[in-house]
């Protein structure tokens, strides 16, 4: 399936929680509403046209100082997909406020989405509804604040931790 | 009495019958694993019940790094991402920058990159499987393969200049040309590889002791391998022939011949398999890239009029310098095949994208400038969105970038391979002993500098 026929499927099904698509160098992209993810993901995986079977990526980026999105929504949470039967792929982004940084988990989707959300929440601080274990992945407990946030300074250091010698 | 009455139950559980289970730490330095990770598993006597698998142990802000600094400065820190085939990170790292720009690289330059990505695989893959015979007590498997490594190394090294931290990648093309000799150096290293294979083969192929640790374990079935998104040499040891080299073609693998070799079971031993298989076949593709690689060999140019540098240096000593500045030479020594001949055939020919030949750049005002633009400011990429994925030793190796339009990178994504396997380690070993956990973790090949970013 061409990228303009997913774009057109996903539309089809989804309706007004479909805000945007766009395709750029190739890539094909749909800006989904938070409230239609869930349907979404599910959908990409489940229907026969689309078979979306594995979740390639799972990522965000922080739009804090990006020209011309200084008011929007700050994070995008970013889902590749890969449809190993159909050999075609497609970009999710779901828009995110920094007030209220959450989405639903995609855990029970693709499992390996368990890890992926960790890791998310480990360097953005966004939060998954209905994660069964989110900690952090890369960093440790006791690290303060979300390392990939653009307010985070590069040169910021933390206080090793571990036993006192 | 209170002590016994303590040691009793925590071996037979609460008022001293029953069993309950045992919690076991491996790692983050466990001798027999080769990686910094820590397993904490839950033993029901050998049997692992349940095993949660911690990362992160090497993670040194890639990401971050990337975005305080030019597009170009980026290449050496992909070097560390998967350390045992840096050439495939570089080229990755190239192409999705690329993509951005819109920008199509040399027909050579393809070549160049299939042919050098391969001898990484290779690598890869002698040294996953090595290191993992090493594990079971095949300490000479290890070493022959080591072995082999080193002939491809030297290759690698003759190309690039150094060994492990290569940085011969470059947006918009490579490095350098390919050496003189180039092919028939590698006609050689290929020749003893294989027949290090061969000997390999015969030394653990069907060999008990191998056989009893390795089928069997570690399975995953088709449709888990996919849900898990294990891309690689374990998906295609689950007989899915997924492999981006075949079904999304780049570069110039649309123009090589080579098989996919697939596994049944997408257990340790099919994993082992389809590895081994798979050198063959990354052999097959250099040597097709190699006599198929437009431009010849560097030795000639294109008006058949190389000459070797110290002839060059001896005809100068004897006077005859009419007409030498116009005679290409090889390969200059001090230039790294950095001159303009060698430069003109592997790089596109933009300035915004490409530094300029370093005649130029020493020579030139222009060039000069050109250069000065391109390390200060860096390469600007126009704003927007791309998503990159090749075919790596250990799966699909993706670049997600995004750009707002300046000269450094506002994202860099990277979607390390083998991440996805560690993340289905759990699930892998539940249900199997404990001595079959170092198995499982040699075949998924973790590399930390990868997995942890």
């Amino acid at each position: 399936m061409d990228g303009q026929a997913i774009l057109a499927r996903v539309r089809e099904r989804l309706g007004a929680g479909v805000l945007d698509t766009h395709a750029y160098r190739g890539d094909h992209t749909a800006i989904l509403a938070r409230a239609a993810l869930t349907e979404a993901l599910a959908f990409c995986r489940d229907d026969a046209a689309l078979r979306f079977d594995m979740l390639i990526d799972l990522t965000a980026v922080d739009y804090l100082k990006y020209p011309g999105r200084e008011d929007g929504p700050r994070f995008d949470v970013i889902y590749h997909l890969y449809s190993v039967d159909h050999n075609h792929r497609l970009r999710l982004k779901v828009p995110v406020e920094q007030d209220d940084a959450s989405v639903p988990t995609a855990s029970g989707v693709w499992p390996i989405a368990n890890w992926l959300e960790r890791e998310v929440w480990d360097m953005y601080g966004i939060r998954f509804e209905g994660h069964p274990d989110l900690r952090r992945l890369l960093m440790y407990e006791e690290f303060v604040g979300h390392a990939l946030r653009k307010d985070y300074p590069i040169n910021r250091r933390q206080p090793l931790i571990g036993p006192k010698v | 009495m209170a002590v016994e009455r303590a040691t009793r139950e925590l071996f037979l559980g609460e008022g001293g019958a029953g069993s309950q289970n045992l919690y076991v730490n491996m790692g983050p330095a466990h001798p027999a694993m080769h990686g910094i990770i820590r397993i904490f598993a839950e033993l029901d006597g050998e049997m692992v019940v349940k095993a949660d698998v911690e990362i992160g142990y090497l993670h040194r802000a890639f990401e971050k790094d990337c975005e305080a600094h030019v597009y170009g400065n980026a290449i050496p820190f992909t070097d560390r991402l998967n350390y045992v085939s840096p050439l495939i990170n570089n080229f990755g790292y190239a192409s999705a920058v690329e993509k951005l720009l819109g920008i199509e690289i040399t027909e050579r330059c393809k070549y160049i990159r299939v042919i050098m990505s391969e001898i990484s695989r290779i690598c890869d893959h002698l040294t996953c499987v090595g290191a993992s015979a090493m594990e079971l007590g095949a300490f000479t498997v290890f070493l022959y393969m080591i072995k082999a490594r080193e002939f491809l190394w030297e290759l690698v090294e003759d190309v690039t200049g150094a060994r492990l931290t290569i940085s011969y990648g470059r947006i918009g093309g490579v490095k350098a040309d390919l050496p003189a000799g180039f092919d028939l150096k590698v006609k050689k290293a290929f020749s003893e590889t294989r027949q290090v294979l061969e000997e390999v083969h015969k030394l653990i192929t069907g060999n008990r002791i191998f056989m009893d640790r390795m089928v069997g374990v570690g399975a995953l079935s088709r449709a888990d391998t996919i849900a898990w998104g294990i891309t690689g040499p374990l998906l295609r040891a689950a007989g899915v022939p997924f492999d981006l080299r075949k079904v999304q073609p780049y570069w110039a693998y649309d123009r090589m011949e080579f098989e996919v070799p697939l596994g049944v079971n997408g257990d340790n031993f099919d994993r082992y398999l389809v590895r081994m298989a798979e050198m063959e076949q990354a052999m097959r593709i250099a040597e097709q890239g190699l006599e198929g690689i437009p431009g010849g060999s560097i030795q000639v140019d294109w008006e058949g009029r190389a000459i070797d540098p110290d002839i060059y240096v001896d005809l100068g000593k004897q006077g005859k310098t009419e007409g030498l500045l116009l005679i290409p030479i090889t390969l200059s020594p001090n230039l790294q095949g950095q001159d303009r001949g060698a430069h003109r055939r592997v790089d596109v020919s933009d300035k915004r994208v490409v530094l300029p030949p370093k005649e130029a750049a020493y020579g030139s005002i222009e060039g000069l400038m050109n250069h000065f633009k391109l390390v200060i400011e860096g390469q600007k990429i126009p704003a927007g969105e791309a998503y990159v994925a090749t075919e790596g030793g250990n799966g699909e190796l993706g670049f997600y970038l995004v750009s707002d339009g300046s000269g450094r990178p506002y994202r860099v994504r990277v979607r390390p391979p083998c991440f996805y396997a560690m993340g289905a380690l759990g699930r892998m070993l539940r249900g199997h002993m404990i001595a079959d956990v170092i198995t499982t973790f040699g075949q998924i090949n973790m590399i930390g500098g990868e997995c942890d970013r």
